[in-house]
């Protein structure tokens, strides 16, 4: 008998894989939100094939007492939905897995997995409910049985989701639940495992994904103008915006190109909007010009660049690490920016809310990286802390005789808006004067390019210090960015090494003054990143000297797991 | 004679002769018999000789990229629907560089003006042919001639629906004061092409060539009827001046989410804390 957890205050890994359109879904809704109510924490992923229909994605799922926040490879329960279960899937199936599916949908596909398959005839289930359409509702059912939930969340979620359906189709549904809930019954009578996670209920808990907290973070910042082309994986952020509009008061526009994005965002930054464009790197890489175009005119325009495998259109809908140095050189020209590196829902929250304060006080563009993992996983937390301070408005009334580029100690020129004050505003992608004029001499030419990179300075007094994770005394230290945060804290756990800690960059540039401190601090460091040529550790040899030698990389297309990041260090520091 | 968007103290870089400098005397006027001030205005552009404009005019100005000035101009609108934008480039900028901004402005239909001085060659970067080039057109790059078809902005627009489409010409700056005043006060897209001469690289299409080409539409044309006004615009070696259609539809800034029940410019705005807030919750 298999007892999950296999650990004791362990978590519950549940994998649903299943083609493109047929449920998956569903299923992951249902017990997501069954689970949270009940009380227990989540987590959960997605990786998906770019289609719409077949192919074969999955969910993991882990449910646990505690709360869980990152990507791992075990796999307790498996549930394939349909047959063609992926190469990425099946090699992840230890001794350990259960695996519940339907033997007349995957014939003769887990033949040798005979002592770890039950079977759960979903298809018949299904058809006796009234057709195929079910299976995916039964398949949740038994998940919500294997964990023991109560019916009055089941009854609520169905009420929710189908309600306006009409009542035979909640019935329907409802049904499809019962059988699903009474397979679980027989499943677990078998004998063959044992489900027992306790439910820890707290106050006042959400469940978001990254594309949501970029998404919050960006109205708590004041964000008014969405301009983006669709493009995975950073559609998400621009769906989320268009369907606050009209609550928040948001422009939000799906244009041409990502051309037409990033010169809609400088236009409306020039005329007092705080816009925002989401894209990954393709697209990103077509709006380095109007990145520019941006730091000249010192508009100020926050950038959500969601990260996927390149080059070119890669895996469009995989994740990668690997645009640091996109974001950070992207544009022609030199000029101050800002990049963010989230690790956390909540600094994904906090740091686009900050990327927009920070854009509009330095007039300088602001970009925040995430990921195809970053922004499509979830986990449950308390709510984000949205207080009651707006969102700073650095403008000026323009007088009479505004300058809208006049000098100043610090670089930053009193920004006004047209129509706002009887002065005249003006804005140039050349070269050009205080009042925005072109005019190519070559004194005023330095001046104003020593004016605006003096912004950095100011900018850089403003940089958020790693965050360090472990002992304060460390011998070991790991560093790491973005979304790979919580996967390597808790291989640091699992690890349980003394000596050793990790450092997670959430804003990559600048770099925080104290890094090359804390680095010198180590007796080793080990760069994790998910790139093939460790941005990041090249970022830091460039800006403090230290070399980084041990790195360990990965750039499949899929996201590290805990396992992979555990071992992995454990092989580089033993 | 003194205008009040005269801008003191510049240093002209169009061409003697060129057509540009009508097409700024025409606007100027334009504006002011609209009784419009320069604090009213935004002139938008991207690059070229005629982008330079907004340099030598008195107003709120934008000088961006070449080929964005209507992805620019859009969403200085749509931040701030009080403000009258005008777009302004020349037939590289708008057509070419911009053509696809071109294509979705009209179908998005934002209350600005474009005004595309049309010479039919690239001036600023010397002389090469550019999307309105005549086929045959001899040039230091298109030794043998231009091949391409022309692109016909009159006609394209109209064919992709614009709601006010006219044609102009650089030489006659009364008739291209009127054409232009109609089309600042329309309220929606209205793309103003004008044809104009360009004295330093163009040999073929100069002032005498067009005015053997141009003729004004009378009363009798009807602005509201699209296909007569395809017609206007597809006459082979003429030129059909005047307004080809004008016809209102609902612009895009009125139909924005933040100025559904409110007009204020988005500068002026602050989001809703405590809605956000319940929202967080409810997740």
């Amino acid at each position: 008998m298999i007892r999950f957890p296999r650990h004791e205050g362990g978590d519950v890994s549940v994998v649903i894989c299943g083609a493109a359109g047929q449920g998956i879904q569903t299923v992951e809704d249902l017990l997501v939100q069954v689970l949270r109510v009940e009380g227990y924490h989540v987590f959960g992923s997605r990786e998906y094939m770019s289609r719409v229909r077949g192919g074969n994605n999955s969910t993991e799922i882990r449910v646990s007492s505690r709360p869980v926040r990152a990507l791992v490879d075990r796999i307790d329960l498996l549930i394939p939905l349909n047959g063609g279960v992926r190469a990425n899937i099946i090699e992840r199936i230890d001794e350990g897995t259960i695996i519940i599916g339907d033997g007349e949908e995957l014939g003769t596909e887990f033949a040798g997995y005979e002592d770890q398959f039950l079977n759960a005839p979903v298809l018949e289930e299904a058809r006796q409910v009234g057709g195929k359409v079910y299976a995916s509702v039964i398949a949740a059912g038994i998940l919500a049985g294997l964990f023991d939930v109560s019916t009055g969340p089941v009854e609520s979620y169905f009420e929710k989701r189908f309600g306006a359906k009409g009542d035979k189709i909640v019935a329907q549904n409802r049904e499809a639940l019962d059988r699903g809930l009474t397979m679980a019954r027989r499943l677990l009578e078998k004998g063959r495992f044992s489900l027992a996670v306790r439910p820890n209920p707290q106050e006042s808990r959400i469940a978001v994904n990254g594309t949501d907290a970029v998404g919050l973070g960006a109205l708590a910042g004041g964000c008014n103008l969405v301009t983006a082309y669709p493009m995975s994986p950073a559609s998400g952020v621009l769906s989320f915006m268009a369907q606050k509009a009209r609550d928040f008061g948001v422009v939000v526009e799906q244009v041409e190109d990502e051309i037409a994005a990033i010169n809609w965002a400088v236009g409306g930054a020039y005329a007092g909007a705080r816009p925002l464009v989401t894209t990954s790197g393709g697209g990103f890489a077509l709006m380095t010009e109007g990145l520019s175009l941006a730091a000249v005119m010192e508009a100020p325009v926050v950038v959500h660049l969601a990260q996927r495998p390149g080059p070119a259109t890669g895996m469009a809908t995989r994740t990668e690490q690997a645009d640091l140095e996109l974001a950070l050189y992207g544009g022609h020209g030199e000029f101050p920016r800002v990049i963010f590196a989230p690790g956390s829902l909540g600094e994904a929250f906090d740091l686009t809310r900050r990327a927009f304060d920070l854009a509009s006080r330095f007039q300088s563009p602001a970009i925040v990286l995430t990921d195809q993992y970053f922004v499509n996983s979830f986990y449950d937390l308390p709510p984000f802390d949205v207080g009651r301070e707006l969102p700073k408005s650095y403008l000026v009334e323009a007088g009479p005789d505004y300058r809208r580029y006049a000098e100043s100690p610090d670089g930053i020129s009193p920004m006004a808006v047209p129509g706002h004050g009887e002065g005249l505003v003006g804005a140039d992608s050349h070269e050009h004067d205080e009042v925005g004029h072109v005019y190519e001499d070559f004194h005023l030419r330095k001046r104003m390019n020593d004016k605006r990179l003096r912004k950095a300075e100011a900018i850089f007094a403003e940089t958020l210090a790693p965050t360090l994770i472990g002992p304060d005394d460390y011998r070991d230290l790991v560093i790491c960015w973005g979304s790979t945060r919580h996967i390597v804290e808790e291989a640091l756990d699992e690890l349980d090494r003394p000596g050793l800690a990790m450092l997670h960059f959430a804003q990559v540039w600048p770099l925080h003054g104290d890094t090359a401190g804390l680095l010198g601090r180590a007796e080793r460091v080990v760069a994790v990143e998910g790139n093939a040529t460790a941005q990041l550790a090249r970022l830091i040899r460039r800006e403090t000297g230290i070399e980084i030698k041990e790195k360990l990389l990965n750039y499949s297309g899929l996201q590290f797991s805990v396992e992979k990041v555990r071992e992995g260090l454990r092989d580089l520091l033993s | 004679m003194a205008n009040r968007f005269d801008l003191e103290n510049i240093d002209i870089a169009w061409c003697p002769g060129c057509g540009d400098f009508p097409i700024l005397e025409s606007l100027k006027k334009a504006l002011t018999e609209l009784d419009l001030m320069p604090r009213d205005v935004v002139f938008v552009s991207g690059i070229g000789q005629a982008a330079k404009l907004p340099h030598y005019i008195k107003g709120h100005f934008f000088n961006g990229l070449h080929g964005r000035a209507l992805s620019n101009a859009t969403a200085i609108k749509a931040a701030n629907p009080s403000l009258k934008v005008i777009a302004i480039g020349g037939d590289g900028d708008m057509y070419g560089e911009g053509g696809n901004h071109f294509l979705h402005t009209i179908r998005r239909n934002p209350d600005i003006a474009n005004f595309v001085h049309n010479n039919m060659v690239y001036g600023l970067t010397k002389g090469q042919a550019s999307p309105t080039s005549q086929v045959g057109f001899k040039t230091p790059v298109q030794v043998d001639g231009v091949f391409s078809t022309p692109v016909n902005p009159v006609a394209l627009a109209l064919a992709q629906g614009a709601a006010f489409v006219g044609r102009a010409f650089a030489g006659d700056i009364e008739q291209t004061k009127e054409i232009m005043k109609k089309a600042i006060a329309f309220k929606g897209y209205a793309l103003v092409d004008i044809l104009q001469p360009c004295v330093s690289f163009n040999k073929v299409n100069t002032y005498a060539w067009f005015k053997e080409r141009i003729y004004y539409l009378d009363e009798s044309h009807d602005r509201s009827d699209r296909m007569k006004a395809l017609e206007r615009a597809l006459e082979p070696d003429r030129f059909a001046l005047g307004v080809l259609y004008s016809q209102e539809r609902p612009s895009f800034e009125s139909s924005l989410a933040p100025y559904r029940n409110d007009d204020r410019p988005l500068y002026a705005r602050s989001p809703d804390l405590e809605k956000l807030d319940g929202l967080i919750r409810s997740l």
